[in-house]
């Protein structure tokens, strides 16, 4: 159907819609999901080597866990800072997000590019940018899952 | 129209390192390998650009910045830092515009109106984006990983200016017709070009309407930065309207990347793009006579990501301006 320059707004609003639809294109959702698969399978294995290690070496789980959590925040914030990290993501997508390395990139990211602002206003007032929302909701379920264990727990 | 068209004297082009890997490398006067260009920071970087363009534009012309009347520039940053900082530097009566990425075009119609209507011998007109200053601004940090959607845009890094006169040798600037803010009810900030393909469409028609001119008139229509898909929509656009002008549409924004080879997306935008490309290819096309007449339009976006977090759609606007050879 033709944009109808002549119709009321709304309609051809709706018209055009249509007509972005058609000729909008896919996401490629299959193509994405598959590199999110491996890439953030590759990640979490190279994670999961260094929990191994570190038990390896004698640390209980629960440190070792912290220990590797540590490792993999380290280099993702280097290759941030080295400009790769954004380039796998390109690719990996949510596979390079969600795990702990994509926090550790949404850190670092806004702190290298605030740097032109100095460190105070820059860096300290920008490094929550894109992490700080994950962080408000983090703390606000930890406390309410804190109340519901407390309650029934 | 114009009585006493102006003369577009001097154009003056500087890309940035990506730009400089496109299909058009070769139609721009300089490319910098370095995005911060030698400075501290990408804002500095833009300035810089911006600011050498002028004076390449000046200096092509013979002309001093103090013959120069008005200084008409823009660019993408808050409060139009990269103009209003040149303009500084550069000490010509100063106009600054903000039409987004038709700031170009908007600032060659108000140039032109300015000298035909006898307020002025020379107008300087430039405008500048830079994608790491742009990207900051209206997105994410630059080394935030992001997934773009294919029909994102990229915007260009570098800066174009042009230079008009009363008289002289050149193209000249015939007509102009300035658009209207349309919205039709596009709210996608990764999709540009379905939100502006109706004012391109619609600046087209008008100018085809009111110049009684028909596609047949011209040997291109380059529109600023539609993309891939933006194009294709105005194109669609313009013909339900009783216009075919399928085999002479161009877009800048599809032009000045290869965006299989540099993952560019649906094509280039910002500022630069529609006036690097209109300063370097569209001028040399013209100087040597393969391109006699031509409707260029510039599209801007004219949205802040203020107004995308409230849940607004998105206006827009196409300047356009006929150019000619004679």
């Amino acid at each position: 159907m033709p944009v109808d320059p002549n119709k009321p707004l709304e309609m051809q609003k709706k018209q055009y819609q249509e007509m972005v639809n058609r000729s909008k294109p896919k996401h490629p959702v299959l193509r994405n999901i598959f590199w999110a698969f491996v890439i953030g399978g590759i990640i979490c294995t190279i994670g999961q080597g260094f929990l191994n290690y570190f038990m390896g070496l004698g640390l209980p789980a629960l440190e070792a866990g912290t220990a590797s959590a540590i490792v993999m925040v380290f280099f993702a914030a280097l290759f941030t800072g080295l400009g790769i990290y954004d380039e796998i993501t390109r690719y990996g997508g949510a596979g390079t997000i969600v795990p702990i390395t994509g926090f550790a990139n949404s850190m670092v990211a806004p702190a290298m590019e605030a740097r032109s602002e100095g460190m105070v206003l820059g860096v300290g007032a920008r490094l929550f940018t894109i992490a700080g929302p994950i962080l408000t909701f983090g703390f606000t379920f930890a406390w309410l899952a804190a109340i519901l264990y407390y309650i029934f727990g | 129209m114009f009585k006493n068209p102006p003369v577009i004297a001097a154009t003056a082009t500087i890309v940035g390192p990506k730009e400089g890997e496109g299909p058009l490398a070769q139609t721009f006067d300089k490319i910098v390998e370095d995005p911060y260009y030698a400075e501290k920071s990408w804002e500095k970087a833009e300035r810089r650009m911006l600011e050498e363009v002028m004076q390449t534009a000046l200096k092509k012309a013979a002309l001093a910045p103090t013959s120069i009347d008005y200084l008409l520039a823009g660019d993408l940053l808050n409060q139009i830092i990269s103009a209003g900082f040149t303009a500084r530097s550069l000490g010509i009566p100063f106009i600054g515009l903000y039409g987004a990425c038709a700031t170009m075009y908007e600032g060659l119609a108000l140039g032109a109106i300015l000298i035909d209507g006898g307020f002025a011998d020379y107008v300087l007109v430039g405008a500048s984006s830079h994608y790491s200053t742009a990207e900051r601004q209206y997105r994410f940090p630059t080394e935030q990983g992001v997934q773009r959607p294919p029909t994102a845009q990229w915007t260009v890094t570098g800066a174009g200016a042009a230079l008009l006169a009363r008289t002289g040798a050149g193209p000249v600037i015939t007509h102009a017709t300035i658009g209207k803010v349309l919205d039709l009810g596009q709210g996608d900030p990764s999709d540009f070009g379905s939100a502006m393909a109706p004012a391109a469409a619609d600046t087209i028609v008008r100018h085809l309407q009111d110049t009684v001119r028909g596609p047949q008139d011209f040997d291109l229509f380059l529109t600023g930065d539609l993309g891939l898909y933006g194009k294709g929509l105005a194109e669609q656009l313009v013909r339900e309207r009783g216009f075919d002008i399928g085999n002479k549409f161009a877009d800048c924004g599809t032009m000045i990347y290869d965006h299989h080879r540099q993952d560019t997306h649906a094509g280039g935008s910002g500022c630069a793009c529609a006036a690097v490309v209109t300063g370097g290819y569209l001028m040399q096309q013209m100087l040597t006579g393969k391109i006699k007449r031509v409707l260029g339009v510039a599209t801007g976006a004219l949205l802040s990501p203020l107004t995308t977090k409230q849940g607004e759609t998105i206006p827009v606007i196409a300047h356009a301006v006929a150019i000619e050879m004679r």
